[in-house]
């Protein structure tokens, strides 16, 4: 059978030792530029224990010639890519083509892994979808990993609607039974929610937010109004994120600061926080004030929609005609009203390190290690220590990313 | 013997990495013969692996062909521990260059049986035909490898117990704790050194200058035990101006119009790496 051939390739492939000399590693807050990396079985390794325990020299010596190297980037809100849309369902087959393109288009960006985003929908939409998005391992075969899902509604709050669909949002009166139903979460055996959006003043989510959190579901909250207050508790019963700060919440206000004003909580640990980096959704300054306050809480998100990695133009994306404009704008046609994100991983690293000022290490730490923290993977994702998946990319000095590797196989970018 | 004095320690390192390369490259070792060298730890080689490892990425040396064999060890540190030789070869030489993991001959302070292990490193040397270049540091006391002052010229691989004045320093690589300093250690014995065919040794620093002059100024003596370089047929010592202080001028400018006369009246092309006239 064709599929077993081109597993057992994989496998052997995958049996090489690799060594990459050559390169300046980011690992440990740092840029390490006389180290080695090791690479077995898609893992990155221990090279010295190796050396002297296994005495089989390397298969593969790859000289990264004086780039960065950094772990793959993590996308945890991304909607769509490449004319594809992740709530849109046409059927099993086309998702599952849409996921394939999606997943290995990424890679030009540096991106590895990512969470497809489901806005607020109807029932049956979750219930199709949701089986289809299973988390998948990412490789030569596959392209980026698939984390699992992140479900943004629809327990959200109307005021904050941002591009979603009113007539999908709900609220829990029945706590968490009302998220398993419409999740369809008894049906599902493996659960692949990783990450959920909800709004913190939308009835039964307080209370609902602990058993999600059991349910080994990680919580951001957005779309919201929450007072500053209802923010905090819902720190407190576990969020541990706010998803694309700014957008969909209160304005900053200087008596109740709402979802914003965790920034400034001393009273409790300081959440995580998804941030689109385009420069349009996101005044640059905000984003240094936001870096400011909370500099190892920054996620990097493009957020972005369908019309992302598709040339200028006019396309028909879920029923709506948007125009692309550059590689940075997407308008509704009709009210030219903004349609989404349409930038990359790579762009908002080096928007963020242009915007705020920081390190090269710290841009990359906003779409690498911080993600995985997120999603508690730090020890698989988002770092090249020991024991992590050899998940990296070769990047210039200005953050261009030049080579991509998934499981320690390099992948076209082109 | 030779006596080769440069300015400084970079200097020193210049002239003893090019000569490691020169005798690696003439010797064009094959897989079937192999170039054996003994290599030792400390400060006194780091400039020599820096160059090695540059000159191996320019493409000027490969170790593919080369076999290495440590001087020593300590005993019950870890393999992986930051201050054993393993660590220190790994991160300063082996993990840059092209040599085969096989080829790497370490003592293994962990082995259930110390003796056996130091009867097999000896055994080992043996069966490959020998050390072709044993490159050397040496301490203020005048010791190389773990023969510390008192160790029988004649002594072979074995396991040792460490000098309180030896534990002492290095316990500023053991958070300045005594009792985290391994007590013994695996070592070479200055007669595993001395039966290579040729020996080299690097010594810098005005703090090492009462050693050079008591090894070659002095008879043969094992409370210097590098001194015993005096009876091989082949030894060349580098070292720079500082730790030539202690030496009598006179010493000082015989070796420096031997080098003088090579370079300006036989000329340098006439001369082969080991001092032989073609
Ligand atoms: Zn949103």
């Amino acid at each position: 059978m064709p599929f077993q051939s081109s597993e057992k390739t994989r496998q052997n492939r995958n049996s090489r030792l690799i060594k990459i000399v050559n390169g300046r590693i980011v690992r440990n807050h740092t840029i390490i530029n006389d180290d080695v990396l090791y690479i077995h079985d898609g893992k990155i390794i221990d090279p010295q224990n190796h050396f002297f325990a296994c005495g089989n020299p390397p298969d593969v010596l790859i000289n990264a010639k004086g780039l960065l190297i950094a772990p793959g980037y993590i996308d945890v809100q991304i909607n769509g890519a490449f004319g594809v849309d992740f709530s849109v369902w046409k059927g099993d087959k086309q998702m599952k083509e849409g996921l394939d393109k999606i997943a290995k288009g990424l890679v030009k960006y540096g991106c590895t892994s990512f969470v497809p985003t489901i806005v607020s929908s109807h029932k049956e939409v979750y219930h199709q979808v949701l089986p289809t998005l299973k988390p998948r391992k990412g490789n030569k075969d596959n392209g980026a990993e698939v984390l699992g899902v992140h479900v943004e509604g629809p327990f959200i709050t109307s005021s904050q609607l941002g591009a979603h669909e009113e007539s999908c949002l709900r609220a829990a009166p029945n706590g968490i039974n009302d998220f398993v139903d419409i999740y369809g979460l008894h049906e599902l055996k493996d659960n692949p929610i990783k990450i959920i959006t909800v709004a913190p003043d939308v009835e039964g989510v307080l209370d609902s937010l602990e058993e999600l959190v059991n349910f080994g579901i990680t919580v951001s909250i957005g779309h919201s109004s929450a007072t500053v207050f209802q923010a905090e508790s819902a720190i407190e019963k576990g969020a541990k994120c706010i998803t694309h700060l700014f957008n969909a919440m209160q304005q900053f206000h200087h008596r109740d600061p709402g979802i914003v004003g965790l920034l400034g909580t001393t009273r409790i640990t300081r959440p995580f926080y998804g941030i689109i980096c385009d420069g349009i959704h996101v005044h640059p300054n905000s984003i240094k004030i936001a870096y400011d306050s909370n500099p190892k809480g920054a996620i990097l998100v493009t957020d972005a929609m369908a019309a992302l990695g598709l040339p200028p133009g006019e396309y028909t994306l879920g029923g709506i005609s948007v125009r692309k404009s550059g590689n940075e704008k997407v308008e509704v046609v009709e009210n030219g009203k903004l349609a989404g994100s349409v930038i990359s991983i790579d762009a908002c690293v080096k928007n963020f390190k242009k915007f705020t000022g920081c390190s090269v290490i710290e841009a990359i730490e906003a779409a690498t290690l911080h993600p995985a923290e997120l999603l508690g993977i730090q020890n698989f994702k988002g770092t090249l220590n020991v024991g992590a998946d050899a998940d990296f990319v070769f990047l210039d000095d200005d953050l261009n990313v030049v080579k991509c590797f998934i499981a320690g196989e390099e992948i076209s970018t082109s | 013997m030779r006596l080769i004095i440069r300015s400084d320690y970079n200097e020193v390192s210049e002239y003893i990495s090019t000569y490691v390369k020169n005798r690696i490259n003439e010797f064009k070792p094959t897989k079937e013969r192999p170039f054996v060298l003994g290599l030792p730890t400390g400060s006194s080689p780091i400039g020599l692996y820096k160059n090695l490892v540059k000159y191996h990425k320019n493409g000027e040396l490969s170790f593919k062909h080369v076999v290495t064999f440590n001087m020593d060890e300590y005993v019950g540190l870890p393999r992986d521990h930051p201050e054993s030789y393993h660590s220190f070869m790994w991160h300063h030489l082996f993990k840059h260059i092209d040599i085969e993991p096989r080829n790497v001959n370490i003592l293994d302070g962990n082995a259930e049986n110390l003796s056996e292990e130091c009867a097999r490193f000896e055994k080992k040397i043996k069966d490959i035909g020998g050390v072709e270049l044993f490159i050397g540091g040496i301490g203020p006391d005048g010791h190389i490898a773990f023969n510390e002052p008192g160790s029988s010229l004649m002594s072979r691989t074995r396991v040792k117990t460490l000098a309180y004045d030896t534990i002492l320093a290095n316990s500023r690589f053991f958070d300045n704790d005594i009792n985290k300093v391994p007590r013994m250690a695996l070592t070479v014995g200055v007669g595993t050194v001395m039966d290579s065919r040729e020996v080299a040794v690097i010594i810098t620093g005005a703090h090492k200058a009462l050693a050079l002059a008591k090894c070659i100024e002095e008879g043969v003596n094992h409370m210097f035990t590098v001194s015993a370089i005096q009876l091989h047929s082949k030894a060349l010592i580098v070292c720079d101006e500082d730790a030539t202080l202690e030496l009598h001028v006179k010493t000082v400018k015989y070796f420096k119009s031997i080098e003088h006369v090579i370079n300006n009246l036989i000329g340098a092309e006439n001369v082969g790496l080991q001092g032989n006239i073609h």
